[in-house]
């Protein structure tokens, strides 16, 4: 009879270490990524970063005395399949609220799902202004700064060089066109003798990059902007280096200084580049090497930027409850306006007018780090979002357009 | 040139063995990733990287060898379009396991030693690399020349590409033959992955990437012919080049443009022959008159679809709306691959211009919900009068080819059309009016639509032109013989399948509430595709019982796991090996022997 007294014993145990936190059902959020298809390269990590939040906020008791649980679903990049996902999580799984999302197109997908169902979607990686701006409205919001951000961003140090003559490459999608737009827009206000001499839109996933060098530079501008990124950028470093592209001009790069798409370069990443992204390994902040170092620990590789995202999104979402007090929509919703969170990176807050949050983003230089072989960013600059995002104002013009 | 290699295995493969190979991509990707493993793993200094190419690709042939002998020999007997069933189920596979064993992060290849540089020609630097692979194009073209009219065994290939029956006739072992061209395709499509990583990023969708310009290039060349193949990867790389220069937003499409155009003057393709005698898909059907599914039971389907979804919850609702608009998408289908013999690798193109057609109504024009419903199906059928015209002209691979074509490049119009398509960013607000807002609301207007089409194909199929459609499938000659104009009926069955195609793309669209360029694109197309196969491509029924099987195992296995590809891969061979004609096929083939 032993054995079964331990077993009782164990259950009591069990049961009173749990009291405190299953005292009520667990709170339950929906997250949606591209775990398969073209995300697949970058949504893992952001996947490890929630779980460290979800597992970090329930060890502390979790929100509002409930467990947190997220329930994940693969959209395999389809909008279609991420709006059956929202279906399913709401109406089966009675999430409180849906979460992620990591391409564009699937983002607006939810969004308008959200919309159309009063449910709360909090966006987490898709980068597209339309999201909060021209299709926006009251149940999204958005974490990571968005294409027209980091466009600017880059800009406002572009437009200070010298370069005159420009070329662009990017993916032929709304992503490349609108991250070249701004950058360009603004790069024109800075420097009006600013003059655009080839513009390339090869197809996205599919480059073949030797005719696209060898176009632009033959076209031999002062300067490219590149939009490109995972296997794309790779694919054109490798076919541009041969051709000594990145002697013969400056090249800037969107988001191209996020580990997710230098670190697979190793030492073949070009330097001297002007880049956003995520230098982890030389932010100062406290709380941010402490991040760092508990992702080491729980995972034994290095964060990068899709993991302080999805921890980032987390933690917004779980102040948004505390601040609601309630899982209610229409309360969260109330809550996430003008919402502040502490993050590693310091604090930040949703907007009020768009539900975009006022995260930032890096701008530095490309460098080779010979002791890890890969390619970091040096000299950089943290830009919270409140520089280069729009006024209130013209967020109002721009959302009533749709 | 890495795409003639690879192109050159699928040519191979399908010319004697008239397998569809979808795997191809994949087992290139899988040769990549060996091949940057071993470079990495070898001993052999700098010589490292050229033994893993060589140990690449004999691997990857050994697979292939393998891969036929313990799969696809098993459903020769059946319908041809199975091995194509069960290629796609290794896509699904190896998609995974690739994630599995490499992980899903982006990765680099070692450059080729000896080869990193550039040389200098006529003012531009070319990679010596580029200038190796092109000097290898011809050679292999050479090996593959000298083997084949140089060796019995090519002897015999050559003879098998163009009546295999008359090859197996004169005592030659078949299956040996079949498994000694599959491991030789799949060692060149292992070649070309493995020669391909000094230049590009290994990732875990490289294969979808590769595939369809592949099938491409083999069909502008001609299906079986190696030369064509080695001519169209020249003409289709010459143009990519310059296109870029030319044309710099019409990246997309211009390959597809170019098949095309190609198809549309040389039904053949470049330096292919008219196949000697049309055996198409339904030829392996001939005979059958469908199987019967029991009155009873489509009663008791009918009273349970009716009765049973308000007692559901919600969220069953929603997906047996996305089935019911699957089911007559498939349906549709089949009436194009099952009854006509004829295998469309674009009916994408009905669904996703119906969708679209619903949805520029409701953006554009407000128009008010019914109405731009019933637009959808007009919309494709418009669309499938002008594509019919010219796909009806062609058979087999060729026809299948083009319909792909004509369905990328509405992809493509709809892709880059921003002012009126909303591009990639798609249409939003597509949803139902407010009196058919509640899901079971809805669920009822696509009961009734999705019922009302299945009924109408099922009563075509039945009808004297149902019949006739048949009879030209089976044997188009003699149909023509009796004085039937086969090309008429084809292009009006090819109408007949777009209207309902792009039904089902207005049911999906208010369902989903938004439509995105990816409703166009090709796994759209292949989903009805694996959905008629799975079900049975003998009987109308088999379409709605495979959408419903498939979307049922995607909806639960997804849900589970984050591996659904590997799952779903295996759960998809069990079920071809289990059921070599699809499943109502083997139960109907059972019920009368």
């Amino acid at each position: 009879m032993i054995p079964r007294c331990f077993s009782a014993l164990l259950v009591i145990l069990a049961f009173g270490i749990a009291i405190p936190s299953a005292a009520q059902a667990p709170i339950r959020i929906g997250e949606i990524s591209s775990f398969s298809g073209i995300g697949a390269p970058f949504t893992g990590p952001y996947r490890q970063g929630i779980e460290m939040a979800v597992e970090e906020v329930n060890a502390k008791g979790g929100v509002l005395g409930r467990r947190i649980e997220v329930l994940f679903r693969d959209d395999k990049g389809q909008p279609a399949e991420a709006v059956k996902h929202a279906q399913e999580l709401v109406a089966g799984e009675k999430v409180s609220l849906i979460a992620g999302t990591f391409l564009s197109n699937v983002g607006l997908a939810v969004s308008d799902w959200a919309k159309q169902n009063k449910t709360l979607f909090v966006a987490s990686e898709p980068l597209t202004e339309a999201l909060t701006w021209s299709k926006g409205h009251d149940h999204v919001f958005r974490v990571r700064p968005n294409t027209y951000e980091q466009g600017r961003m880059l800009a406002e140090k572009a437009g200070r060089m010298k370069y005159a003559r420009w070329a662009t490459i990017g993916p032929n999608y709304e992503y490349g066109k609108r991250a070249w737009e701004t950058f360009r827009d603004r790069l024109k206000e800075l420097k009006p003798d600013v003059q655009v001499v080839g513009e390339h839109w090869p197809t996205l996933g599919k480059l073949e990059a030797g005719p696209f060098v060898t176009a632009i530079l033959n076209q031999n501008p002062d300067a490219l902007y590149v939009s490109l990124f995972g296997s794309d950028w790779i694919a054109f470093v490798r076919e541009a280096k041969k051709r000594g592209l990145f002697d013969k001009m400056f090249v800037v790069g969107i988001l191209l200084g996020e580990p997710e798409y230098i670190d697979p370069l190793g030492l073949e990443a070009p330097e001297g580049m002007l880049v956003t992204g995520y230098p982890w390994y030389d932010i100062a902040s406290p709380a941010h090497k402490e991040f760092v170092a508990r992702f080491q620990k729980k995972y034994d590789k290095n964060p990068v930027l899709g993991s302080l995202v999805g921890y980032v999104t987390y933690l917004s979402i779980f102040e948004g409850i505390r601040k609601a007090g309630s899982t209610d929509t229409d309360k969260l919703v109330a809550a996430l306006r003008g919402l502040k969170v502490d993050t590693p990176i310091g604090p930040i807050s949703y907007r009020a007018s768009d539900g975009q949050s006022t995260m930032g983003a890096w701008v530095g230089t490309t460098k080779l780090d010979g002791k890890r072989g890969v390619g970091i960013m040096v000299s950089h600059e943290y830009v919270p979002g409140e520089k280069v995002l729009p006024s209130d104002d013209e967020v109002k013009k721009l959302r009533s357009g749709s | 040139m890495v795409l003639f290699l690879i192109a050159s295995g699928l040519s191979l493969i399908f010319g004697v063995t008239r397998i569809v190979n979808f795997a191809h991509g994949s087992f290139y990707m899988l040769a990549a990733y060996l091949a940057y493993t071993l470079a990495a793993m070898l001993p052999f200094g700098s010589a490292s990287f050229y033994v893993a190419v060589a140990l690449a690709a004999v691997a990857l042939g050994a697979l292939g060898g393998a891969v036929e002998m313990a799969l696809l020999r098993r459903v020769y007997r059946a319908p041809e379009l199975y091995q194509l069933l069960l290629t796609f189920a290794l896509v699904l596979v190896v998609s995974d396991l690739v994630k599995l064993i490499w992980g899903s992060e982006n990765k680099t290849g070692p450059a080729a030693p000896g080869l990193a540089g550039a040389v200098r020609i006529v003012g531009q630097l070319v990679p010596t690399y580029d200038l190796a692979l092109i000097a290898l194009g011809p050679a292999v073209a050479a090996a593959l020349w000298w083997l084949f009219y140089r060796t019995r065994w090519g002897v015999l290939i050559r003879a098998a590409t163009q009546d295999r029956e008359m090859v197996a006739l004169l005592g030659v072992d078949q299956a040996r033959l079949f498994t000694g061209v599959f491991a030789l395709g799949c060692a060149l499509a292992g070649l070309a992955g493995a020669l391909q990583i000094p230049r590009q990023a290994l990732t875990t969708v490289m294969d979808a990437a590769i595939i369809t310009e592949a099938f491409v290039v083999v069909v502008v060349g001609g299906m079986g012919s190696v030369p064509g193949a080695l001519l169209a990867a020249v003409v289709i790389g010459v143009i990519d080049a310059f296109g870029v220069l030319v044309l710099p937003r019409a990246t997309l499409v211009l390959t597809f443009v170019v098949m095309a155009v190609v198809l549309v003057v040389r039904p053949w393709g470049l330096l292919g022959r008219p196949e000697a005698q049309a055996r198409s898909a339904g030829a392996a059907v001939a005979g059958a008159r469908g199987v019967g599914v029991p009155r009873v039971v489509i009663a008791a389907l009918i009273v349970l679809l009716v009765a049973a979804p308000p007692l559901l919850p919600t969220f069953y609702v929603w997906v047996l709306v996305e089935i019911l608009a699957f089911a007559l998408f498939a349906a549709s289908l089949h009436l194009l691959m099952g009854t006509g013999g004829m295998v469309s690798f674009g009916h994408a193109a009905s669904f996703g211009l119906g969708a679209y057609g619903a949805a520029l109504l409701v953006r554009w024009a407000k128009a008010p919900m019914p109405v731009a419903f019933l637009a959808a199906p007009l919309t494709a059928a418009l669309a499938a009068i002008v594509i019919g015209f010219f796909c009806v002209r062609l058979s087999s691979i060729y026809f299948a080819m083009l319909t792909l074509a004509f369905a990328q490049i509405a992809y493509a119009i709809v892709h880059q059309w921003y002012d009126v398509t909303g591009g990639d960013n798609g249409l939003l607000g597509i949803w139902p009016a407010p009196w058919l807002a509640s899901p079971v609301r809805y669920y009822y207007v696509a009961l009734l639509a999705c019922g009302a089409g299945l009924a109408m194909l099922a009563a075509i199929g039945r009808a004297p032109f149902g019949l006739i459609l048949r009879a030209a499938r089976d044997h188009a000659r003699r149909a023509e013989a009796v004085g039937v104009d086969v090309r008429a009926h084809q292009w009006v069955a090819f109408v007949v399948a777009g209207f309902f195609g792009g039904l089902a793309g207005g049911i999906f669209v208010f369902l989903k509430g938004s439509v995105f360029p990816e409703s166009l694109a090709v796994p759209v197309s292949v989903e009805p595709l694996v959905m008629v196969l799975l079900g049975g491509i003998h009987s109308l029924a088999g379409a709605p019982l495979g959408a419903a099987l498939y979307k049922v195992l995607d909806t639960v296995v997804t849900r589970y796991t984050e591996y659904w590809q590997l799952v779903l891969g295996t759960i998809l061979v069990v079920i071809v090996l289990a059921f070599p004609r699809g499943i109502l096929g083997v139960l109907g083939t059972r019920e009368r022997g």
